[in-house]
């Protein structure tokens, strides 16, 4: 199916990539920093990077999870709780003198460590749970998530995780910006690299999903029984995809702290994986290069391009009916129902980048 | 197709829209306030007092042009998850300052972003002191949270002569947490017991709750929430007969609430930052003001009472105003050095900042909830050193 | 020590009793179509938007309540019509997923609506007032509750038992293909099933709203997954099932809020743990316990799969 060579088409995904990156440098460089294309972008990335790590459980393991919440969670607060610098920990535990956690890490190594312990958490709740069948999965996955949040926000728990309040200060995307002496930006990097971080775990994660690994997750999705009878460990396949894709997650994680600057346990609720899922089914489930175009589109669309319709708006001397607070979200949703009506496949559907090389030119249209 | 659809939306989203017939340059001011969630009525009082300053004085004069203020809305939706595209938004659409919000927590969330972008903030009622503490672009005209935790100790303890008290916060909402943090503080320190609990963001049933403050015998409930949550609290007491007063800080002045105790017996007692009659002058213009336009009665709650956050709004407007005319300039930078250096005599009092950008305050009003009429009664003004 | 417990104990019935009535919806629709219905939840608070809406256009309460019965299982009818029809023959997850839309919908038109601030319910006399028992005093409604939860659903379980639509969704339930060739009428069997669990959903909004009292357009979000869950932990496809899990899971989860205060009470713990942060999460954690040990809930029929 997948050629390992290569190939003219793999070629020129690379370029089309290749340019993007170049593109969003050179932007970075020219355009004010303070502009709504890069706010898109950081926040795009992030949940293109947790949207394909759930496309490998929901598209090509045929895991129902629903956990995604939970993992980024646990992601966000690892990161958060070993970057906080030092001198700023008082301010940040104010109830709680300062925490007990007394070092912290570089951040790469802190995101790292986040999908480390996002994973070992899935490893435990997948004794458990990937016993479960489809609905009962996603239902207990999603039970997980909600108990995590609990946990988190518990009072006891305080000189860790700072209990239920937020966790701040610690180093953003726009600390990847390098600075003068005199604290001036010179190169402006705070979009390029979260992109660069994301491209490279969605790179790792279509290695597994081309691998033999990733074919024995594809025979699992198409029918269990039949797997098992082909000597496929039934167990062992469903925890590593379970444990791989959460470890992803927990880095999209640490990423969305990174992005909003401040995390705190109660914004990571069902209604945050629910928005993932949407994501993934927009792009195509079982569609890697899907899953990223919806990603930014879902993003831009709803943080950017609908804005106007929130706002009271004048055509000449006549006022648009309806709009105002709020109707930015109804239109949003009234897209995502006629897709998931009418277009079932999604953008992509099972294609990636390099499918719509090989076959008719016309397919390239369809790409954003 | 969608290429070319998308490009043509983007090109109409960057494209300013021109004014028509506009001959003053304008200068933007960032709202940065709740129009929905929790806190979404207390953040439309609050800008209510901000477009009430901006109708009474809609230009300023900075340097030696004169300008026309224009309001940028931000709905930071009570929550500190929408509180980041709420700031971004606000950045990226160029206000030279910032007012706002109610609420802490969404202050927090969104202190980076104005940082990075070297826009000031002036927070109008958010208590927490983390909102100013360790940077230098946010400033505040209202008192604070240890402040009005002692006051509201003192007067648990002092005047109701209260020894047990019951605090209720809302997990993760940073203006419950840490008022009630000061409140303890402080209420432990004069000699009383505290039992703290906390409820889960979105919750109805407080009955337990007031279950758990009857078990422990509690004097006096102390829950310093959200109007969302404290009009509940306040039905839920009345249904259950509750002995102990309800007490709570600043974000309980909203005659939402009073009209939740009205014809009720539960006893309802605050701290806040304003009281209606002591500037009549206001007092007059803003009731006209509110009377005159249906939309923002409506925003009011449906009646002209004055609460004390739209006062509040009113007063960190003309902040602004004061600071642009000191920078000189539009130029956000520039406002935020003029910023610690402002004074004025505002209807809320004097206004002028310390070293780290919090208003010097000294005094707070008590106030009670008339329960036959649902006015709020002016008990005292208390004051701390 | 009973006196402690007492006042939990009934909350816990009351609330129990209208995650019950939420759980019917979910249990049914699940019996039939094997779809978890995201939307449910979101249906019982529109009911209470509507009944907000409806009282504060000058409609007499009484009027008012018949109202939001019709319209609201008019909604449920509709939801069916246009987002889980077109898709009968798409894979489950699809239909899942356009609960999920649906969901999302009906919260952002609502948000909208609204403009995002809480409704205050209607009051509604008699079952709104205050009413003293032993060491509790609580509203007339949290009584009221559970003797009407159990006269709905003894009255359900008539219908399904001992009427020819009840012996249809039975058999639909059974078997789908199957019933389809016995000349069943899929659809409005479906239909039925959606408009009674509106029914019911809204049945369960009026009581607890009228506990309390704020409606906005989140507040479907938590009492519907309880309910579902509740729809599981009884086993999933059956009505008593659904009602005993639901009335379990509400008692559980008011006992856990007062938690801190029974334990400090009789001397097990000398400071409150919070434990009352845990009152959601055990819902879940139970939910998990069940799963692994009984899969099919406590009522649940065993199901082998056909290889």
């Amino acid at each position: 199916m997948k050629e390992k060579k290569l190939t003219l088409a793999n070629v020129a995904s690379a370029l089309i990539v290749l340019c993007l990156y170049v593109a969003v440098f050179i932007a970075e460089q020219k355009l004010p920093a303070t502009s709504m294309l890069f706010t898109v972008l950081k926040k795009g990335a992030t949940y293109a990077l947790v949207a394909v790590s759930m496309n490998l459980l929901n598209g090509f393991t045929g895991i129902f999870s629903l956990g995604q919440a939970g993992f980024m969670l646990i992601g966000a607060y690892v990161y958060a709780i070993f970057t906080i610098p030092l001198e700023q920990r008082v301010n940040v535990y104010q109830y709680y003198a300062g925490g007990v956690v007394q070092f912290t890490l570089p951040v790469f190594v802190a995101m790292l460590l986040a999908g480390l312990v996002a994973a070992f958490f899935a490893f435990l709740i997948g004794l458990p749970v990937l016993r479960l069948k489809s609905d009962y999965l996603a239902i207990a996955t999603l039970g997980f998530a909600e108990i995590i949040r609990a946990i988190f926000q518990w009072n006891q728990l305080g000189p860790v995780t700072n209990g239920s309040n937020m966790l701040r200060l610690f180093p953003t995307f726009n600390d990847f910006n390098i600075r003068n002496a005199d604290g001036n930006v010179t190169v402006y990097l705070s979009t390029l690299v979260p992109l660069l971080v994301a491209g490279v775990c969605i790179a790792l994660i279509v290695m597994i999903i081309n691998s033999t690994y990733g074919r024995a997750l594809r025979s699992i999705k198409d029918d269990e029984v039949a797997a098992e009878a082909m000597g496929i460990n039934l167990a062992h396949h469903k925890r590593l995809a379970f444990c791989v894709s959460s470890f992803f997650t927990g880095i999209g994680g640490a990423m969305l702290a990174m992005y909003q600057t401040t995390v705190q346990a109660k914004s990571f609720t069902s209604a945050m994986t629910y928005e993932i899922l949407l994501i993934v089914v927009i792009g195509g489930v079982g569609s890697v290069t899907g899953s990223c175009i919806s990603a930014f589109l879902f993003v831009a669309a709803s943080e950017w391009w609908l804005r106007f319709l929130d706002e009271k708006q004048m055509i000449g001397n006549w006022e648009v009916p309806l709009l105002r607070n709020g109707f930015r979200l109804v239109v949003f949703s009234i897209i995502i129902m006629i897709v998931v009506l009418f277009f079932r496949r999604g953008i992509m559907g099972t294609k990636e980048l390099p499918d719509l090389f090989r076959r008719k030119k016309k397919a390239g249209g369809e790409l954003k | 197709m969608k290429k070319l659809m998308s490009i043509l939306l983007v090109l109409a989203m960057v494209l300013p829209v021109f004014a028509l017939a506009e001959d003053l340059p304008v200068v933007k001011l960032g709202v940065y306030e709740p129009a929905s969630g929790d806190s979404g009525a207390g953040g439309k009082q609050e800008s209510l007092g901000i477009q009430y300053a901006n109708v009474e004085t809609p230009t300023v004069v900075i340097g030696d042009q004169e300008y026309k203020v224009e309001l940028v809305y931000a709905d930071n939706g009570s929550s500190t998850d929408k509180a980041p595209s709420a700031a971004q938004q606000l950045v990226a659409s160029g206000v030279s300052a910032v007012l706002g919000s109610y609420g802490s927590g969404v202050s927090i969330a969104g202190s980076q972003y104005f940082a990075d972008a070297g826009i000031p903030a002036i927070g109008l009622t958010c208590t927490n002191p983390q909102v100013t503490s360790g940077n230098s672009h946010y400033f505040r005209i209202c008192f604070l949270d240890p402040f009005q935790g002692t006051v509201l100790a003192n007067y648990a303890y002092k005047t109701l002569g209260a020894r047990t008290a019951y605090c209720l916060a809302e997990l993760g909402n940073d203006y419950d947490v840490g008022l009630v943090n000061y409140f303890k503080q402080a209420f432990v320190e004069l000699g009383g017991m505290v039992i703290d609990d906390t409820f889960p963001t979105g919750n109805s049933d407080f009955n337990s709750y007031l279950n758990n403050a009857a078990m422990y015998g509690a004097d006096v409930f102390f829950s310093p929430v959200s109007i969302a949550y404290s009009t509940q609290i306040v039905q839920q007491a009345a249904a259950q007969n509750v002995t102990f007063p309800i007490l709570g800080g600043d974000t309980l002045d909203s005659n939402v609430v009073a009209n939740a105790a009205k014809g009720t017996n539960v006893k309802v007692i605050i701290t806040t930052f304003y009281q209606e009659g002591a500037n009549p002058a206001f007092d007059e213009g803003f009731k006209a003001w509110l009377n005159s336009d249906s939309e923002a009665l409506t925003n009011n709650g449906g009646n002209d009472i004055i609460s004390a956050v739209s006062v509040m709004g009113y007063d960190g407007y003309y902040t602004a105003l004061e600071a642009l005319k000191a920078a000189g300039t539009t130029d956000s930078k520039a406002v935020m050095a003029a910023l610690p250096a402002v004074t004025l005599i505002g209807v809320s009092g004097e206004i002028a900042f310390d070293a780290t950008g919090d208003a010097i305050r000294t005094s707070a009003f008590v106030k009670t909830v008339d329960t036959a009429t649902g006015d709020w009664q002016f008990v005292t003004e208390q004051t701390v050193e | 020590m009973w006196n402690t417990v007492f006042p939990y104990l009934l909350s816990g019935i009351s609330v129990g009793g209208q995650y019950a009535l939420i759980a019917i919806g979910y249990t049914m629709v699940y019996g039939i179509l094997r779809l978890i219905n995201f939307a449910h939840g979101d249906v019982f608070m529109v009911a209470g938007i509507v009944m907000v809406y409806v009282v504060s256009s000058g409609v007499p309460l009484w009027l008012s309540i018949l109202l939001v019965l019709l319209i609201t299982s008019l909604i449920g009818f509709l939801i069916e019509r246009v987002a889980y029809k077109p898709l009968r023959t798409a894979p489950r997850m699809s239909v899942m997923i356009s609960a999920i839309g649906v969901s999302y919908t009906l919260q952002n038109l609502v948000l909208y609506i609204t403009g995002g601030l809480n409704q205050i319910y209607p009051t509604i006399p008699w079952i709104s007032g205050s009413v003293t028992i032993g060491s509790a005093t609580t509203k007339m409604v949290t009584l009221v509750t559970p003797v009407l939860t159990i006269i709905l659903v003894v009255a359900l379980v008539q219908l399904i038992n001992h009427t020819k639509i009840g012996m249809a969704m039975r058999a639909v339930s059974k078997d789908f293909e199957t019933s389809q060739l016995m000349g069943i009428k899929i659809n409005s069997v479906i239909s039925v099933t959606f408009v009674i669990g509106s029914f019911l959903a809204a049945v369960g909004s009026i009581l607890y709203f009228t506990n309390y009292t704020t409606v906005i357009q989140t507040s479907g979000a938590m009492p519907g997954l309880k309910a579902f869950v509740a729809a599981v932990f009884g086993g999933i496809g059956s009505i008593p099932g659904a009602v005993i899990g639901a009335f379990i899971i509400g008692i559980m989860e008011n006992i856990i809020k007062g938690l801190d205060v029974i334990l400090f009470k009789s001397g097990v713990i000398k400071a409150p743990l919070g434990l009352a942060t845990f009152s959601d999460a055990f819902t879940f954690a139970l939910l998990i316990v069940i799963l692994v040990f009984k899969p099919t809930g406590l009522f649940g029929e065993k199901v082998t799969d056909k290889v």
